[in-house]
């Protein structure tokens, strides 16, 4: 017998509630990047407008950098972690397979039993779980979700890499998402190009240091690391992603404004994926942006932080007072995969 | 209809213009983007993408690399354009 199932049901519309960052206390400039690398400030400023990054001491976890973020979040919402209903990490950088580190983080922020689980999305990584919340919200899922993107890209930065070694920074960001009574995030404008996968990738996977018997071979010799194994990074086809980001995200971020029937001129806030200034700045003329919209440039003193790089943004915004509580945002996410996810936010 | 070579360079002269900001007059055949003109391999990325919506050709990043001066680049692209 076909039972009548009652449906999920949850708000009419969600909203991002609150917002919160963690950057690592070590400043790293441009002349700490040189002393591995034959580059100069000057070269690294003109290509990529990075002045400063962040890297993590021994201390400053994935875990704990979200933890901390997470707690400012929740306070800026007005919440208590009891009140979260599932925690969705987006993370490249997280070392362990299994368990997801959005567990761990769930039970130490004190949120008690939420639903929580990680994702991987790279630079897109954001918007992937602020649409991912945005369902559980309005399906009724969850009350609320915290959402956040944490890296520790340092960890998989190869030192004396020329293309890569000044972009990555670590640090965490958080936003949780609510009920509204007004639409509040706009539909997104997301998906997959896996035809260009090999363009931003980890060099080699961890099996290559795998030291005992592998299923089904002779023995432990069978993929044992070469002695001398570089450390898996990540590694770039620079150019091409650029041409790809500059072009075609651009087209994603219009077809988001569109989407939500938002003009360019509505607009006070645009938060791109904070991968590279001259990036944003090709973006912004693309996209024919008026000057009172503000832009977010945050990669100047924190590289490129992947899934944390839109929220770390939309925080240091909205706490220098260039942004505000209402405003409406353009935020859009693309990297590794590759992967993009655009949608206009009304700011908490 | 294709494009003749003046037209070409007319045409990289106001892409290389609205990217750079070079006056228009200074953009010559014998002019190296990245040594006269002061487009960075970056820049060249942008000028390269507006000139193949431009002029309706393909130029893979593999030939963009032999484009050194707007003289290479007007061949190229009287001899690909489509
Ligand atoms: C990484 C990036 C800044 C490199 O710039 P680029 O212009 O593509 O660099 P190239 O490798 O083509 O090199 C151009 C020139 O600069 C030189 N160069 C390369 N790296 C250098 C460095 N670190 N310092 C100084 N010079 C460098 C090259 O030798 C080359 O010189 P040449 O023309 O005399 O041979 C740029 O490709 C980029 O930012 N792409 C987007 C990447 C991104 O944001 N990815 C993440 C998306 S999520």
């Amino acid at each position: 017998m076909t039972s009548k199932i009652k449906p999920a049901q949850g708000a009419p519309y969600a909203r991002i509630m609150g917002v919160g960052g963690y950057r690592p206390t070590r400043v790293v400039p441009n002349e700490e990047i040189l002393k591995h690398i034959d580059s100069s400030d000057e070269w690294i400023r003109s290509r990529s407008g990075i002045a400063t990054r962040h890297w993590a001491g021994p201390d400053e976890t994935v875990a704990m950098m979200s933890v901390e973020a997470a707690g400012k979040a929740i306070a800026d919402a007005g919440l208590t972690p009891e009140q979260i209903g599932a925690v969705i990490v987006s993370t490249v950088s997280h070392f362990k397979q299994t368990p997801a580190i959005a567990t761990e983080i769930a039970h130490r922020i004190g949120a008690g039993k939420p639903a929580a689980f990680d994702i991987s999305a790279g630079c897109a990584g954001f918007g992937y779980g602020l649409t991912l919340a945005r369902g559980m919200v309005t399906d009724g899922s969850a009350e609320y979700v915290l959402v956040i993107g944490v890296e520790r890209l340092s960890d998989l930065t190869d030192l004396e890499d020329r293309a890569t070694a000044f972009l990555f920074g670590d640090g965490a960001g958080a936003v949780i998402v609510g009920p509204a009574k007004e639409p509040a995030i706009g539909p997104t404008v997301w998906g997959s190009e896996g035809d260009k996968s090999e363009t931003i990738k980890q060099t080699l996977a961890w099996d290559v240091y795998r030291t005992t018997p592998v299923p089904g071979g002779d023995g432990p010799e069978e993929r044992t690391a070469p002695e001398a194994v570089r450390y898996p990074a990540i590694t770039q086809e620079g150019q091409a992603v650029f041409r790809w980001a500059v072009f075609e995200m651009a087209k994603v971020a219009q077809q988001a404004l569109d989407a939500a029937g938002v003009s360019p001129d509505d607009l006070d806030v645009f938060i791109p994926h904070q991968a590279n200034m001259r990036i944003i700045d090709s973006m912004v003329k693309t996209l024919k942006l008026p000057e009172s919209v503000t832009v977010a440039r945050d990669v100047e003193t924190t590289g490129n932080t992947s899934a944390a790089s839109i929220p770390l943004a939309m925080e240091r915004l909205l706490a220098t007072g260039q942004a505000k509580s209402g405003d409406t945002a353009l935020v859009i996410g693309f990297g590794a995969g590759l992967v993009y996810a655009a949608t206009v936010v009304t700011l908490p | 209809m294709a494009a003749t070579q003046e037209e070409i360079v007319k045409g990289l002269a106001e892409i290389v213009n609205e990217i750079a900001g070079i006056p228009v007059e200074d953009v010559k055949l014998d002019k190296s983007f990245t040594d006269d003109l002061d487009v960075d391999s970056l820049s060249m990325v942008e000028v390269v993408v507006a000139a193949e919506e431009r002029f309706d050709v393909k130029i893979p990043d593999e030939d963009v690399k032999n484009l050194k001066t707007v003289g290479d680049a007007s061949d190229y692209i009287l001899k690909h354009q489509g």
